[in-house]
């Protein structure tokens, strides 16, 4: 794979959770207290980083193959969970991502909340949500940029991805001082969603000893089967639910 | 005790997901590459025939569940 698909697949997962981080911390900071807010972004930055700087050089010790099985086997399972969820926003059987309702009922909650100081932390409320929402959504990321880099043995450029995407959508952020509604949030989760199966797919195989025909070039096929696969599904699901259902065609069969 | 179950709650859902099907599937899809793979066929294509039939089932799984939602009475 080259360095390209390793940045963008990083780049794209990590624009997507910070926007949604960004959603929590703008709650946090209108609603409440923006020193505390910020601090806790700062906080929540610093256990990702600790966890990068952990995480990334153990998984480099991990000879390839077993890392690749194992790396392989979570980044498909991984995968499988975020294209299951992008299928079914796609195809209506979950609700679209919507950034502008979740910044209304985080800032709804945050405004509700009782005030208080702990320690130099003058609004704890906005601290921790801001720190929660970092830590939570980055955790992902760091997973993803760890695993893409360490299997790539290029962690610092799974880093720089991570790193540039947080500046973009941070910027937007500031720029805008609103929720990134206008973001594809959910198309660029589907596009996740086929990279990490993909990826999973190719490194878990070869991880239990498969020989893939054409080797790296297997990727230039199976990346754009599992994306035709999954568009195939989202039309499938909703011819399905354009069906009417017998109990709409003839009331009295439900009956 | 309540936090270690938290803690491995977290962690659950951060790794399986709510369907817990599609990792087992990984699973015997990543033990069952391994098996092929030590005969003399190719085994590159048992994963994604395995995704080919993890995928759909657990939608297929969701959509039911709607369907019954959805249903009058």
């Amino acid at each position: 794979m080259s360095g390209g698909a390793l940045f963008l697949a990083v780049f794209l997962a990590c624009v997507v959770e910070a926007v949604e981080a960004l959603t929590i911390v703008l709650a946090a900071g209108t609603g409440r207290d923006w020193r505390s807010a910020i601090t806790g972004v700062v906080s929540g930055l610093v256990v990702l980083a600790v966890v990068v700087a952990v995480l990334g050089p153990a998984l480099t010790l991990i000879p390839l193959g077993i890392l690749r099985l194992v790396v392989g086997g979570l980044l498909l399972i991984f995968g499988l969970q975020w294209l299951r969820k992008a299928i079914m926003r796609a195809s209506g059987l979950k609700a679209l991502h919507d950034e502008d309702a979740i910044f209304a009922t985080e800032l709804a909650a945050a405004q509700a909340a009782p005030a208080g100081r702990r320690g130099v932390v003058a609004d704890w409320y906005s601290f921790t949500l801001s720190f929660k929402g970092v830590v939570l959504e980055g955790l992902e990321v760091a997973f993803i940029a760890v695993t893409f880099g360490a299997n790539q043995q290029n962690i610092p450029l799974a880093a720089v991805a991570a790193l540039a995407a947080v500046l973009v959508v941070a910027a937007a952020g500031i720029a805008v001082r609103a929720p990134l509604a206008r973001v594809p949030e959910n198309t660029l989760k589907f596009i996740v969603g086929i990279m990490l199966t993909s990826f999973g797919i190719f490194w878990g195989a070869e991880g239990a000893g498969a020989v893939w025909p054409g080797a790296d070039a297997a990727l230039l096929v199976v990346i754009p089967a599992v994306a035709l696969f999954a568009l195939a599904l989202v039309a499938l699901l909703r011819r399905l639910a354009a069906q009417p259902t017998a109990a709409t065609v003839n009331p009295q069969a439900a009956s | 005790m309540n936090r270690v179950s938290a803690i491995f709650a977290f962690w659950y859902d951060f790794i399986v997901g709510d369907d817990w099907r599609v990792a087992v599937g990984v699973i015997v899809g990543l033990v069952a590459t391994y098996g092929v793979s030590t005969t003399a066929v190719p085994a590159w294509w048992v994963l994604p025939a395995a995704v080919v039939l993890l995928l759909p089932l657990s939608l297929w799984r969701v959509a039911r569940g709607r369907a019954k939602a959805d249903r009058p009475g």
